[in-house]
């Protein structure tokens, strides 16, 4: 069992920090924990939370901007700007399916991970919508980078580097986002029985059209049901009457759809972002894969009988991929097929033995990571912070 | 010439000038390397024309590899590089010294591959950011970043620059539409950063890259976000009896759920001098004027435009007057788009850009009169309201070196009020000489430092656009910070 250090301010993260340094004892760095599961197995004697860092420090949805200390659980932070009738318009992903957690997730893991879910097809990912952070660095310094505004080109974008960088760089303690207002309604369209090539064709078709489709997914056919292909709009009730029909009438080729009203549509899209409900067996490990929508299917079906399931995000653009539980959870398989296509692999949920033992992030090309390790050593010099939690530290 | 300082030219890199220009003619053959004085001299500024410095050489690569063979001759040389685009940065970020090398990547400006599914496009960055759009215009795309010089400023500027415009209230900024780069490091590698796949794993060296103002490398090939373009646009144009009345009408459309693409903000001073210029028919007894934009099929823009002039009118509007054909749309839009060439036409101006809290916006109007009012300048505010960059033009006289120091000093002031306000030095202009020395008003002495030391991570030896972003009294510093 880990110490828990359990700062109130940002001076208790420093001096955290500090101590780790002189003590040259490095730290684990969570939120919630939720997301405990994701990158490389931390070697820490401490672990240290931003959980009682908590609060919303900001709301103005006038200027469609609001800040969160980090350890605010994301429900808490999401539940105070529907309040004023705004959203993170990344929609959030949740990792506690995945894991089977119920630990909360918070709005520093949100921003270290990036986790960012169906909406990103559209409206950009977590880093695209934080607009500022604070961070304590592997120095035991807070520094601010970016602000409360969302034009802003002074000095280096340390935003987008913290956002993703899993504690590496330094622990998270404040983060102002871009938000924006909760449309009216909205609707999915699904059509059945597309393979997989036509479906993702189908799905590129809407986002190709002028109509803003706010979701587009694939759900290839399984025991239970012919496959599924979704695309949803958001807006006012009006405008989606007319761009529902459009949508329909552009992509006849495809057959007809039906509709998902609101509650449907939610509920669907509720799975879709979770990803568990669609990947089967708890048991399995999980890749999410990067790649072109253009050679998605042609990748997937590469993969034959290696995937258990799978299904596509992002228009194509994100495919998620469970396996049968092996040593390298299919990464000799897996890796080089996903190169191949110029994506890359994460792989989420599998053991801490197999993430100790294969790369969980796709591992970066020489010149790259020795860029990526210079960065990293200059906010985190001694290496204290979630050491190895991304890629082997040299 | 004026008050920003320029280090002191390294005597030493001077004296090998031929020896310099001769290595640089092994690697890019012909008319890459730029020699002669009269030649260079085209070189020597930037858009902040006040600034000039004749580079030792100029060296327009055709390729890739030649801008890494450069790269890694210059470095190992130890002679400081100014990377170039097309040279229009308002802030400096393309002002060279003389003991330093410009790279320019003019001479890469291809369509490398457009793909419409996937809404991509990879491009050579020296091409220029309307000639991507022009590109993919035909198919019903568009490329969204639209800074106002998008006729010849070039993709690798507004990467380096993570330049704006006019529609970034919806479609957000460079960063948020670039997918990857091919980018030469100091050691004259050739990285591949991201791609058409979304969101690399790994730290974002992207998002750090876009915006580093030419201080790591050179990016010579970039992958765009292209967009379907919308149905249809259409503006509409509100006179408010004063600044304080547009400002909170503003707030109130956002407020209401409204994301117009666009909400253009002037005031009293520039409406007199765009409708004398362009005779757009603006509302010349308003004290300020919006123009918002909204997107989708005609019936649809009916529906937005009547919400938005609901508000408008619950907040004070005077005036309305929607654009009914393309050709009142384009008069419309002609005014604010030809606002800074119309105030050249009256007179010399710098053009602020400070980013403001929206809601501060009175309050910061207020303060930026007061301030020229002292200094007993004329100014003209231009505002892109909805995202809250706002652009004052202090007016000042080129050939009077004491109005020119007003100007500059006036300039500095409203930006220090920025940030007071919660706001910041630029919005998307950049840093570059311009206001380099400000930069102590909105970080720390800790927080510049842990940005040098990532420049550092790039750049050990300080070659790479060096004296632009950082006080220049923090440079010493440099390796202590590291």
């Amino acid at each position: 069992m880990s110490d828990l250090i359990a700062p109130t301010d940002e001076a208790g993260v420093e001096a955290a920090v500090h101590d780790a340094m002189s003590s040259k004892t490095p730290i684990a760095v969570r939120g919630g924990g939720s997301r405990a599961g994701l990158g490389r197995p931390t070697q820490a004697a401490r672990t240290l939370t931003t959980e009682r860092l908590s609060g919303v420090t900001l709301l103005e949805p006038a200027e469609l901007v609001a800040s969160a200390r980090a350890g605010t659980p994301v429900a808490a932070f999401e539940a105070e700007l529907a309040r004023a009738g705004q959203r993170l318009a990344f929609e959030p992903f949740d990792h506690r399916a995945l894991y089977g957690s119920t630990a909360e997730p918070t709005v520093g893991g949100m921003v270290a991970t990036n986790a960012s879910g169906p909406r990103r097809v559209i409206a950009g990912a977590a880093r695209d919508a934080l607009i500022g952070v604070r961070l304590v660095t592997g120095r035991g310094e807070t520094i601010r980078s970016g602000g409360r505004v969302m034009k802003n080109v002074t000095g280096y974008d340390l935003v987008k580097l913290a956002c993703g960088s899993h504690g590496t760089l330094g622990v998270i303690t404040e983060a102002t986002f871009k938000t924006l207002p909760i449309p009216e309604t909205e609707l999915s369209l699904v059509w059945e029985g597309l393979d997989e090539a036509r479906g993702v064709e189908a799905l590129c078709a809407a986002m190709g059209s002028p109509f803003e489709a706010s979701g587009a997914a694939h759900l290839p056919a399984n025991a239970d049901a012919p496959a599924r292909t979704v695309v949803r709009l958001e807006n006012f009730e009006s405008q989606l009457r007319y761009r529902s029909g459009e949508l329909e009438k552009l992509l006849k080729p495809f057959g007809a759809a039906a509709r998902l009203a609101v509650d449907a549509s939610r509920a669907l899209w509720s799975e879709i972002r979770e990803a568990a409900p669609l990947l089967g067996d708890g048991g399995r490990s999980v890749w999410r894969v990067s790649v072109a929508p253009s050679r998605a299917a042609a990748l997937a079906g590469g993969l034959g009988a290696l995937a258990a399931a799978h299904f596509y995000d992002w228009s194509g653009g994100l495919l998620w991929i469970a396996v049968e539980p092996s040593a390298d959870a299919g990464a000799a398989t897996l890796r080089p097929a996903v190169r191949e296509a110029r994506g890359h692999a994460t792989l989420v949920r599998a053991s801490d033995a197999v993430r100790a033992a294969v790369d969980v992030f796709e591992p970066e090309p020489p010149a790259l990571a020795r860029l990526s390790a210079a960065v990293t050593e200059a906010f985190d010099p001694a290496g204290v912070l979630n050491p190895g939690r991304m890629h082997v530290r040299h | 010439m004026s008050g920003i300082a320029m280090p002191e030219p390294d005597p030493r890199i001077l004296a090998r000038r031929d020896q310099i220009v001769a290595g640089l003619k092994e690697i890019v053959k012909g008319e890459g390397v730029i020699d002669s004085e009269d030649e260079r001299r085209a070189f020597e500024t930037d858009a902040l024309t006040a600034y000039r410095r004749m580079p030792l050489a100029v060296v327009l690569p055709s390729t890739t590899q030649e801008v890494a063979a450069v790269l890694k001759y210059l470095n190992r040389e130890g002679v400081p590089i100014i990377p170039r685009g097309a040279g229009t940065s308002l802030a400096g970020g393309a002002l060279p010294q003389e003991d330093a090398v410009v790279v320019g990547v003019s001479k890469m400006a291809r369509v490398l591959d457009v793909n419409l599914a996937d809404r991509t496009m990879r491009v050579e960055t020296g091409i220029t950011n309307l000639g991507v759009s022009g590109a993919i215009s035909h198919e019903g795309f568009f490329y969204a970043p639209d800074p106002s010089s998008q006729l010849a400023c070039t993709i690798a500027g507004n990467i380096a620059m993570n330049s704006g415009g006019a529609h970034c209230l919806k479609y957000g900024v460079t960063t948020n539409n670039l997918m990857g780069v091919v980018f030469v490091t100091m050691e004259g590698e050739i990285v591949e950063i991201g791609g058409d796949a979304m969101d690399a794993p790994g730290l974002d060296m992207l998002g750090l890259i876009c915006g580093s103002e030419g201080q790591f490398g050179i990016v010579t090939e970039a992958t765009l976000r292209i967009l379907p373009m919308a149905e249809g646009a259409r503006p509409i144009l509100f006179g408010f009896p004063s600044s304080e009345a547009a400002g909170a009408a503003t707030a109130a459309v956002i407020g209401a759920g409204i994301v117009p693409v666009a909400i253009e903000f002037m005031d009293k001073i520039a409406i007199d001098i765009c409708e004398d210029f362009a005779h757009a028919g603006y509302p010349m007894d308003a004290g300020a004027l919006l123009i918002v934009e909204v997107e989708g099929a005609p019936a649809e823009i009916d529906e937005q435009l009547a919400r938005i002039g609901e508000v408008a009118r619950a907040n004070g509007a005077t005036s309305a007057r929607q654009a009914t054909t393309a050709a009142e749309a384009a008069a419309i839009w002609k005014g604010r788009k030809s606002a800074f060439g119309a105030m050249g036409r009256i007179s010399d101006y710098i053009c602020m850009d400070g980013t403001i809290p929206t809601g501060r916006l009175p309050e910061i109007l207020a303060r930026i009169t007061e301030i020229c009012d002292a200094a007993e300048l004329k100014v003209a505010n231009i505002f892109h309201a909805g995202d809250g960059n706002l652009h004052p033009l202090v007016l000042y006289d080129m050939n009077d070196p004491v109005s020119l120091a007003k100007a500059e000093r006036a300039g500095e002031d409203i930006l220090i009020a920025c940030v007071e306000v919660g706001g910041c030095l630029t919005g998307e202009h950049g840093v570059g000489i311009e206001k380099r020395e400000l930069m102590t008003t909105q970080f720390t002495e800790g927080e510049l430092f842990q940005q040098m030391r990532v420049k550092s991570a790039f750049d050990p030896n300080w070659l790479m656009n060096p004296a632009k972003v950082f006080p220049l009294h923090m440079r010493g510093e440099t390796r202590k910070a590291a």
